[in-house]
């Protein structure tokens, strides 16, 4: 039976008894029927007063009781950051060591390089019979010098590249920690997701404030970094080809 | 030829440096913001400004800028060296008054090429 209608057997039983009992002068009782009747009236009023209150329990449960949310921003937030801030510095290691081998292997290849030449001259002439006895023993004393440095620069660069190549495991190991970092960024838009979901659509997008033209133009040159393909859009030149034939266009 | 090199991140200018010092200019020294290069460029005898753009502080567009508007620096040679490509971006550092624009990431080659030009133009 449904009691959120008024004209219902119960009502119609209460409100008989309430006649009789105010014919017959029982005060009490006429009181307690009228209180039923009354409350009956109010019980629709309560029955969606309590949906809602559950709903708003439940939901608000669903939140609170959603660990991983509150985990994610406590800990894996802060984590990620850590993490991300650990791949700059292991590329500033590498791009070190790398820069450290290259700068130390040039000098030493320029120096290889110069004698080499300056030997040459010295053996041509030596082949042309230009060569004095003096002249051939000072040659001689060079080339075996030369050949010394020859071979313990050579060891050295070799011991450098194969820094350079040591420090390129660093590809492999920020490779791993970004992709974790992927899977987290995923995991939080998709409880963004929900929570959009959650709020309902009432919230509606806040009106776009009108912006000056000055504000866009500095917008349109701030520094932003890189241009990652397939991401930023807008207008992008492709490389240093663009930029030259825009440049070139300008009148440069 | 004294070169002062601007990039926010040192492993750059240290490619940097050592490019130009494989192009024989061994005179360099380094800044890593327009804040820290402007006082640099104005108490030194640099002859040529190498410059990223998106740097904390002061930007490259900004010490560009405020290059040009120095009466002593107005002249000086001004290549950016800079991962933003954005038409508006190399329109404005055009408008004010750069001698070349090199994206990165870039070669050695294009380094010379550019360095080349600017100083082409300025012996014309």
């Amino acid at each position: 039976m449904d009691s959120s209608n008024v004209i219902s057997e119960q009502n119609l039983a209460t409100t008989r008894e309430l006649l009789a009992e105010m014919e017959a002068g029982d005060e009490s009782k006429a009181r307690q029927s009228l209180e039923t009747l009354v409350r009956s009236g109010e019980s629709k009023l309560y029955q969606e007063l309590g949906k809602l209150t559950r709903d708003l329990h439940d939901a608000l449960n669903s939140f609170r009781l959603d660990a991983r949310i509150s985990d994610i921003a406590a800990k894996e937030i802060p984590d990620a950051r850590e993490r991300l801030n650990y791949v700059i510095s292991m590329t500033d290691k590498a791009a070190n060591t790398t820069l450290n081998a290259v700068e130390e292997s040039m000098p030493m290849c320029e120096s290889l390089e110069n004698q080499a030449g300056e030997l040459q001259e010295q053996w041509q002439q030596f082949v042309q019979r230009k060569l004095g006895a003096n002249e051939f023993r000072e040659l001689s004393q060079r080339l075996g010098d030369f050949l010394q440095e020859s071979a313990d620069s050579s060891r050295k660069i070799r011991g450098n590249f194969n820094d350079v190549l040591m420090a390129q495991d660093f590809q492999d190991l920020t490779g791993q920690i970004i992709k974790k970092v992927i899977t987290l960024v995923e995991e939080v838009e998709g409880n963004l997701v929900n929570l959009v979901k959650l709020s309902g659509e009432q919230a509606a997008p806040e009106q776009e404030k009108e912006k000056s033209e000055e504000e866009k133009r500095q917008e349109a040159i701030a520094g932003q970094g890189p241009v990652v393909p397939g991401v930023d859009s807008g207008e992008v030149l492709s490389g240093q080809d663009d930029v030259d034939d825009l440049l070139s266009s300008l009148g440069f | 030829m004294k070169i002062l090199i601007v990039d926010d991140f040192s492993t750059m200018r240290r490619i940097i440096k050592n490019l130009l010092r494989d192009l024989g200019f061994t005179n360099t020294q380094e800044a890593d913001d327009g804040v820290t290069a402007l006082p640099m460029l104005q108490a030194g005898d640099f002859d040529f400004l190498v410059t990223d753009w998106n740097m904390p502080g002061m930007q490259g567009i900004d010490l560009l800028k405020a290059v040009r508007a120095d009466a002593k620096l107005k002249e000086m040679p001004v290549l950016m060296v800079t991962a933003e490509q954005k038409r508006e971006q190399i329109v404005e550092a055009a408008q004010a008054g750069v001698n070349g624009y090199i994206v990165k990431p870039f070669t050695a080659q294009t380094l010379k090429e550019k360095i080349d030009k600017i100083f082409e133009r300025i012996e014309a």
